[in-house]
């Protein structure tokens, strides 16, 4: 530890304090610090190969980084241990498989457990409960591999909060969603961030979908990352410094973009592999 | 047909169909029939081995099952699992074909290893068969939802605190169990269509787990006496109805399956939402 003593509030729920972490002896992260407070909703943004799928591993304990260290709710994290949901990217379910929304939504509280669950009312009607907060007790009976990407997507949402976690995490939950399910599940979420006090870390290449409603913005780029409110951290010279040459970010109408090289250079390139994943020109 | 060693013959048949429900029901849920296929038939070159040095061949195909399974949790750990089960099921057929060159006057004993011995048992058979399938539906039943949640997608396990190669491991081992148990009895061939047939056809009758594991232990029991009815009165090997049964049951599941989307298709627009 170093000198600097880190601000802990009672209501943090999220402290992740100089995690570096070295993959195949490439340094993916780079001394990433920020907190997150209970009911708080925060996006984590990055282009592709910015590393929010290893931090987000780190949090869950299924990464060990090279240095730093992660506490949840006060807690060092604990290898394993429980009190976090997440979502992963790649949803993966096969349709041949016997299993209803209902089941998989039931196995977020106890599918760690042995032996198999007793039949009990308080359980069902929790995993009803969880289906209707997600918009899904529509197709609680129906096989999950069958659903759509965007229904799959609110089961697992379901699944993910249905043992009551602090923090909740999602991984890229609004790729392959069209733009009415976009605002569907960001507001479903925000909405579930307030009224459950969960503190949510949701990565995502854009940021304008999450605008109206993120508390905080996590931005990587290059392995490093800057937080703070969007107003903070979206700006010229905060992203110039993190990408390490120069950006300019544009705002038009209510939407962010992040543009590489000089605007009023002519023949700026308006878009860039590293330098636009915020928003897009269209 | 009841009486006598046929006792014997009906209530060991009864437990293998027990376990295969049971322990296919998984096999076929995590799309490891390759892995059911290829312990019993490398695991049949251990009994080869045994009766070769004079060694019991349940202890053969106790070691070389069990040594297969962990093989292919172990190599399945880094590459592919079809090919880490290819692998080790070529390393076991290798051995198996040493050992039955230097022993041809075994060839019976062999053929039973292959097809099973159903309408021979006798009654010291039935209480090791009868623990060892206790064994291994009291393991599935105990890990059941880690199983299941490793089976369905591995990283919610894994953010559950479930570790996937560990129940992997867990799991290769239960069928590595089953597979001694029912080997002598059934065959080699046969215990493997008994695991996948009766589960995928009660997969496309009902989306509900535990109903779909009921299910696949019924047809099961139904597939083996119905064999060794049909065995009884034509004289023909158990092992053709139990291939053919298991085959017929999968078949009507999917034709089942594919009659009830095309009624629920009707008059709604979603398959979700009409059910
Ligand atoms: N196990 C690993 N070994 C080596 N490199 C890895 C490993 N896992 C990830 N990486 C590398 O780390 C970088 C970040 O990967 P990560 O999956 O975290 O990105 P991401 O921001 O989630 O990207 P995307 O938006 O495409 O999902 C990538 O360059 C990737 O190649
Ligand atoms: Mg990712």
């Amino acid at each position: 530890m170093t000198e600097r003593q880190p601000y802990v509030s009672s209501d943090e729920v999220l402290a992740v304090d100089g995690i570096s972490v070295w993959l195949s002896g490439r340094e993916i992260l780079h001394d990433v610090r920020f907190s997150l407070r209970r009911g708080q909703f925060a996006g984590l943004i990055g282009s592709n190969g910015a590393g929010k799928t290893t931090l987000l591993r780190v949090i869950l304990g299924l990464t060990a980084p090279t240095a730093g260290d992660v506490r949840i709710g006060g807690e060092p994290r604990a290898r394993r241990s429980g009190g976090v949901g997440y979502v992963p990217q790649k949803i993966q379910l096969d349709p041949d498989m016997p299993l209803r929304a209902r089941d998989l939504v039931g196995l977020g509280l106890d599918g760690h457990r042995f032996g198999i669950p007793l039949p009990s009312r308080s359980r069902r009607r929790l995993v009803e409960e969880m289906l209707r907060a997600v918009g899904a007790e529509k197709f609680g009976d129906a096989r999950v591999g069958n659903l759509s990407g965007g229904e799959q997507q609110r089961v697992l949402i379901a699944h993910a909060l249905i043992s009551g976690p602090k923090l909740l995490l999602l991984d890229e939950p609004l790729a392959n969603l069209d733009i009415r399910s976009e605002q569907e599940v960001v507001s479903l979420l925000a909405r579930i961030a307030k009224e459950q006090q969960v503190a949510v870390l949701l990565s995502a290449h854009e940021i304008n979908p999450l605008l109206p409603v993120m508390d905080r913005v996590v931005y990587l780029a290059a392995g490093r990352a800057a937080s703070g409110t969007a107003s903070e951290v979206v700006r010229t010279e905060v992203l110039s410094e993190l990408y390490g040459h120069h950006v300019d970010v544009i705002r038009v109408h209510d939407r962010l973009l992040v543009v590489a090289g000089r605007a009023d250079e002519p023949g700026a390139p308006v878009s860039h592999d590293d330098a636009a994943p915020v928003a897009r020109a269209w | 047909m009841f009486s006598g060693f046929m006792v014997n013959t009906w209530t060991v048949a009864t437990i293998v169909a027990v376990v295969a429900g049971v322990v296919g029901f998984f096999v076929v849920l995590r799309g490891s029939a390759f892995v059911a296929d290829a312990l019993p038939t490398g695991a049949f070159a251990g009994a080869a081995g045994a009766s070769l040095i004079g060694v019991n061949t349940l202890v053969g195909l106790g070691v070389f099952s069990l040594a297969g399974a962990l093989g292919i949790g172990w190599l399945g750990r880094r590459g592919r699992h079809d090919v880490a089960t290819a692998l080790t099921l070529v390393l076991m057929l290798g051995l198996g074909a040493l050992f039955l060159s230097f022993s041809v006057e075994y060839a019976p004993e062999i053929y039973s290893l292959l097809f099973g011995e159903v309408l021979g048992i006798s009654v010291n058979e039935v209480a090791p068969v009868a623990a060892l399938g206790a064994v291994c539906v009291v393991a599935i039943m105990v890990m059941f939802r880690p199983l299941m949640l490793a089976s369905v997608m591995p990283e919610l396990g894994e953010a559950r605190g479930v570790r996937s190669y560990r129940i992997e491991m867990y799991f290769l081992v239960v069928i590595a169990l089953a597979t001694s148990m029912a080997l002598p009895v059934v065959g080699a061939l046969l215990i493997f269509s008994l695991m996948i047939g009766p589960p995928a056809a009660a997969r496309s009758v009902t989306d509900d787990p535990y109903l779909a594991m009921a299910l696949s232990v019924v047809i099961a029991m139904g597939t083996v006496w119905a064999a060794i009815a049909a065995s009884y009165a034509s004289n023909w090997p158990v092992g053709f109805f139990v291939g053919m049964i298991g085959a017929f049951c999968y078949g009507a599941g999917r034709g089942w399956a594919a009659w009830r989307r095309t009624r629920v298709g009707h008059g709604a627009t979603s398959t979700a939402l009409a059910r």
